[in-house]
């Protein structure tokens, strides 16, 4: 009994682990899409964001960082070493920040394409996928020598675990303590910033003047811009938002969830975030339980990977795998329920001068 | 609102957007380390240099025809066929069941046309279903078809593993075919006339290639269907109106899409691999789109811009060896950019160049 609760909790458990990253992804499509700009680049920021959060981690984290103050002679002989140490000791936090710019200099790339020049959404999108798919592997070997990789990093340059309080005493208790510690407590920070991410999300479309706004650049621009406000500068913060979100994301697969990039590491987890953002029909909280299923359904896949199932032999795991995508698909063809998008997603908006 | 001359529009702004792309390349080649005009120089003898490189190169640009053709196909419909990916993955599945089940009792002679069904039924009826979907239900078609492409990979890695995977090999592939269903490669058909080539995967799908060309234009711009196509594209309502049926129009161009895009199978499965592995089709799906957009939806166009991304892609991997700090990755890195400034920031231009033109015409 107690075997078959732990059971399901570590399946429980590696559903939010997988799903974070997904929940954050799928924030940012969900606000950039919601503000009418199409985000398919969803994957390339993911995966951008892992390389330079990793990248930079292991820089400030290593000796190369820290060798970087020594050049600088108006620091001072304690000056330089306070800085290395500041540097070194918040080696993560800096691949965070990084992850940040870079994700966000790619949604800003992304805007000035499809907002000032009114470009195709989606051509910009594969190109920002197709872009950062080259980058990160050019980059990675030059800067490392390691066909691509960044160097695996050490304990003190990721996001380690929090224990909670009590968490080790309380796995004692039946039930509720295992609960406790091994579902709530025992995450990395960046899977509670996921979960917080949604009622935030929630908050800003939903409860502020900027949400209202940003809600209605989606559907109508034309009345937007009639009340004088700037749709383009609302897409643009939008687009940087997303940036944002995508950044935190791929720093959680490199630096916090996988210890270092590899080549390729988002391995289509954009576009399930894409996916679970449809089907959730645009909005925070429906996207989040569909985050949660497609993690729950990965989480699943990996423990069932090489088990035989009565009747059906081995478990199907490729094809649990493709389901968050049939699901989708079947949704948008409107046989559960209808997604309706944003009615201006995609449309380019000018000022009425023709094209 | 006026328009720009037709030389500026097709001439000029192609080449600058190119130039730019290739500039901001060029940056991050030298950001590496590198000069960017010794890796130019490197890239162009790579894929230009001998019959070897240039046997290559035409390998590549086989790939990029078909699939930049499929994307063009559906554009001109004013549909975004971001599927090629998948279509030519189940494109690939249909030339090996065709070859696993005929190449015992078939000769070359059917064999290849039968294969060339295959591919692209198997293709086409991969684009068919978001093409119906889209019509008939109101799903959007990129949508739809960046899932199909996941789904086709998942079909695939199961059925390689299981059902069609050669026996006592513990690899996801099938076994190799009889040597009646492998196309028949350049340098052999070469030899036959007695010119002598390199050794090169060139082989017979690159006329395949070439006669699809003439077929999509000959489709596009000699017949009524094409006609109808091309008026669907500029207004679906306006054709509506005219009689055309837009439904039934969107699910033929997406098969006739998905069927093209199936086709680059024969280059990999048929001329190349002799057998169905996983992944052969590398991103050449993706590629299709910066081709198409390079050649403006014209198979003329589109074969220059397949020679240019073969170009791209045999010279990169020349890259490797000749440099310590680029990987052919960077391939990647400039089909991206080109992406970029030729596709998403095609209109970025427009108004300066419009402002050139009206000054001095």
């Amino acid at each position: 009994m107690a075997e078959a609760w732990i059971d399901i909790l570590r399946i429980l458990d590696g559903t939010l682990r997988l799903a974070a990253p997904l929940i954050l992804c799928a924030m940012a499509g969900l606000i950039s899409e919601r503000s009418g700009i199409i985000d398919i680049g969803l994957e390339g920021k993911l995966l951008a964001g892992a390389f330079a959060s990793a990248a930079v981690a292991s820089l400030a984290g290593s000796a190369t960082g820290a060798g970087l103050f020594e050049a600088m002679p108006w620091l001072g002989e304690g000056g330089a070493e306070t800085a290395a140490s500041v540097l070194n000791a918040a080696a993560p936090w800096w691949g965070l920040l990084a992850a940040i710019l870079v994700c966000m200099f790619l949604g800003a790339v992304h805007g000035f394409a499809c907002i000032t020049h009114r470009g195709d959404h989606i051509i910009s999108g594969v190109a920002v996928n197709i872009l950062a798919a080259g980058l990160t592997v050019v980059v990675g070997f030059a800067l490392f020598r390691q066909g691509g990789q960044s160097p695996p990093l050490g304990r003190d340059e990721r996001f380690g675990p929090l224990q909670w309080p009590g968490a080790e005493g309380a796995a004692e208790i039946p039930v509720i303590g295992p609960l406790y510690a091994e579902l709530i407590s025992g995450h990395n920070i960046l899977v509670y910033v996921a979960l917080l991410a949604v009622p935030l999300v929630a908050l800003l479309l939903y409860r502020t003047t900027f949400g209202l706004r940003l809600r209605a650049v989606g559907e109508t621009p034309e009345a937007v811009d009639t009340a004088g406000i700037s749709v383009h500068w609302l897409r643009y913060r939008a687009v940087l938002i997303a940036g944002l979100l995508c950044g935190i994301a791929g720093c959680y697969l490199s630096t916090a969830h996988g210890a270092g990039f590899v080549r390729e590491m988002s391995a289509g987890k954009g576009f399930i975030a894409l996916a679970a953002m449809i089907f959730g029909k645009w909005r925070p909280w429906t996207t989040l339980f569909a985050c949660l299923l497609f993690g729950f359904l990965e989480s699943g896949a990996a423990r069932l990977q090489g088990v035989e199932l009565p009747l059906i032999g081995p478990a199907p795991v490729e094809l649990i795998l493709v389901l968050p995508y049939v699901m989708t698909v079947i949704l948008l063809a409107g046989f559960f329920g209808k997604a309706v998008p944003p009615r201006a997603l995609g449309q380019p908006y000018g000022k009425g001068r023709g094209k | 609102m006026n328009r720009l001359p037709a030389w500026a529009e097709i001439g000029v702004l192609p080449v600058i957007n190119l130039a730019l792309a290739l500039a901001v390349s060029g940056l991050v080649i030298w950001a590496v380390g590198e000069n960017p005009f010794d890796a130019m120089l490197v890239m162009v003898r790579g894929a230009f240099g001998s019959d070897y490189a240039i046997g290559y190169t035409l390998y590549y640009a086989t790939n990029f025809i078909f699939t930049g053709l499929a994307v063009s196909v559906a554009f001109h419909a004013m549909l975004f066929n971001i599927g090629g990916e998948g279509q030519a993955a189940l494109g690939g599945l249909g030339v090996a069941l065709a070859c696993l089940a005929f190449d015992s009792v078939l000769p070359a002679v059917l064999m290849i046309p039968v294969a060339i069904l295959f591919s692209a039924g198997f293709g086409a009826g991969w684009a068919l279903i978001p093409g119906y979907l889209q019509a008939y239900r109101g799903s959007h078609i990129v949508i739809t078809t960046i899932m199909f492409n996941f789904i086709a990979a998942g079909l695939l890695v199961p059925l390689l593993g299981g059902p069609l995977k050669r026996e006592g090999q513990s690899s996801p592939q099938t076994r190799e075919f009889a040597e009646d269903a492998w196309l028949p490669k350049a340098h052999e058909i070469l030899d036959g006339v007695g010119i002598g080539m390199a050794k090169t995967p060139l082989n017979l799908a690159f006329v395949v290639a070439i006669l699809a060309c003439l077929f999509v234009w000959v489709l596009i711009w000699r017949t009524k269907f094409g006609y109808a196509l091309r008026a669907m594209g500029h207004s679906e309502h306006a054709a509506e109106y005219a009689g055309v049926k837009v439904r039934r129009m969107t699910v033929i161009a997406m098969s006739i899409s998905g069927a093209l895009a199936g086709m680059m199978a024969l280059n990999e499965i048929m001329g190349v691999q002799h057998k169905l592995v996983l992944n052969f089709t590398s991103g050449y799906g993706f590629t299709g789109i910066a081709v198409a957009l390079m050649g403006r939806n014209h198979p003329v166009g589109i074969i220059l811009a397949s020679v240019l991304f073969g170009a791209l892609f045999q010279g990169g991997s020349e890259l490797d060896f000749e440099f310590t700090t680029i990987t052919r990755e960077m391939v990647l890195v400039i089909q991206g950019l080109i992406i970029l400034f030729s596709g998403a920031l095609a209109l970025m231009l427009v108004p300066a160049m419009r402002r050139l033109v009206m000054r001095n015409g």
